[in-house]
């Protein structure tokens, strides 16, 4: 078991308080805690992240490329959904 | 090395779709449908430059304990830290491609994979520290900056991670060398002699000229390379030499001259039969450097072991207070 390459970690950042977290990249470890460290010696080396997240890559569900069209598609033509759809009159401020 | 870049066996209007993507500037991302040459060629490359940070590595870590303070040996450890991780950034990165990790290891440790020649040269005294962050470090950014806006997403972004960490290593290698500039005779004669050492093989980390690079048009037109490697390696030495003049090291050229018109420090013949001996294994180093490795991937062995036998331990007690 020696050279095992253990299961793969997805890592995720957040830069600093308050902001999302964002995906750095992986690690291979075996078990939760060593990903962390792992994580924070790969991506953390500089103060990148005040809070690292670990997660097993195979639970993520991803949405596919290919379907990307029809997927999102419900959400393209509904221009309505934003501001600038409205029309104000002329010189009030309305933002 | 298969030269014939065919994609004949491809669906035309799926590669017709991923040319017209990479036309627009679009970024490539795993899940993404792409052609197998472009898989296998990113794998290649990408490969290639994981296991160059990790055999990088080796050269510095031989000098760690014999830094000449306290200040040179907590950068250079950092350094050689940071190799690490730029090694595993792309094994990641090359990961999301379909390949593993562990063979990716594997054919490094068991001398089938390719790194850079660089590597294959013995670091002979302190100097040396200096002259790889600056020559060997600033050519790999030069290299690294242009990669950053490679078609394939997980490379580029893994790219713009190493040249932040790396302007790091080049600008401590030269104060490195300004230090030993404009230290004693000798300091200044050592300097300059590591100088002679490394300047031509740190032109020839670039490649051959891309007439004579089998890879490079396909590469360029699916927009992993954006520029050749002649016009890396030109911007490299017009980056360089003025950073050598400044500090009074003399490059070893005698052909080296400005040309007004281009504004370029045009350059001497390259002595590629050197390049291809090195990248054959018959470097002064391939041997060895190797070993190194191989030594230190058993001798880490017990670490994995402890590791897994924890993990399991673990997850065994977890499992016996659930029940």
């Amino acid at each position: 078991m020696a050279d095992s390459q253990w299961p793969l970690w997805e890592v995720f950042t957040q830069p600093n308080k308050g902001e999302p977290f964002e995906h750095a990249g992986s690690v291979h470890a075996p078990d939760g805690e060593l990903a962390l460290q792992n994580a924070r010696d790969v991506y953390a080396r500089r103060g990148e992240a005040v809070n690292l997240w670990v997660v097993p890559s195979t639970a993520i569900v991803a949405s596919a490329p290919s379907d990307a069209g029809p997927f999102f598609d419900p959400g393209n033509d509904k221009p309505y959904r934003h501001p600038q759809f409205y029309i104000a009159p002329r010189g009030v401020r309305v933002f | 090395m298969d030269q014939n870049p065919t994609v004949a066996t491809e669906d035309p209007a799926l590669l017709a779709a991923f040319e017209a993507r990479i036309a627009a500037g679009e970024s490539i991302e795993p899940k993404d449908w792409m052609p197998e040459r472009y898989r296998k060629q990113l794998t290649r490359m990408m490969s290639q430059h994981a296991h160059s940070e990790i055999v990088g590595m080796l050269p510095e870590g031989n000098w760690i304990t014999r830094a000449p303070s306290l200040r040179r040996k907590m950068s250079l450890i950092a350094k050689v830290q940071d190799e690490a991780g730029h090694g595993l950034y792309i094994y990641c990165g090359t990961e999301t491609l379909g390949v593993d990790r562990h063979d990716l290891v594997e054919a490094l440790l068991d001398g089938r994979a390719k790194y850079s020649s660089i590597f294959n040269y013995p670091t002979l005294s302190w100097a040396d520290m200096g002259v790889i962050g600056w020559l060997v470090d600033g050519a790999a950014i030069v290299n690294q900056t242009v990669l950053a806006k490679a078609s394939y997403g997980p490379y580029a972004r893994a790219m713009v991670r190493i040249c932040k960490e790396e302007n790091f290593h080049k600008r401590q290698g030269y104060e490195i060398c300004s230090v030993l500039a404009n230290g004693t005779p000798a300091q200044k004669a050592m300097v300059q002699e590591a100088f002679n050492r490394f300047w031509w093989p740190s032109l020839m980390m670039f490649g051959p000229s891309d007439t004579d690079s089998p890879n490079s048009a396909e590469l360029l037109k699916w927009r992993v390379k954006r520029k050749t490697n002649d016009e890396l390696r030109q911007r490299f030495v017009n980056l360089t030499v003025p950073q050598a003049v400044a500090i009074g090291i003399t490059v070893p050229d005698p052909d080296l001259h400005l040309d007004a018109g281009t504004g370029n420090w045009e350059f001497g013949e390259i002595e590629w039969s050197e390049f291809f001996e090195v990248l054959k294994g018959n470097g002064p180093c391939n041997r060895e450097r190797l070993e190194a490795r191989r030594k230190a991937h058993d001798d880490g062995a017990w670490v994995r072991a402890a590791a897994s036998a924890y993990a399991e331990k673990q997850q065994a007690r977890s499992s016996t207070a659930a029940a």
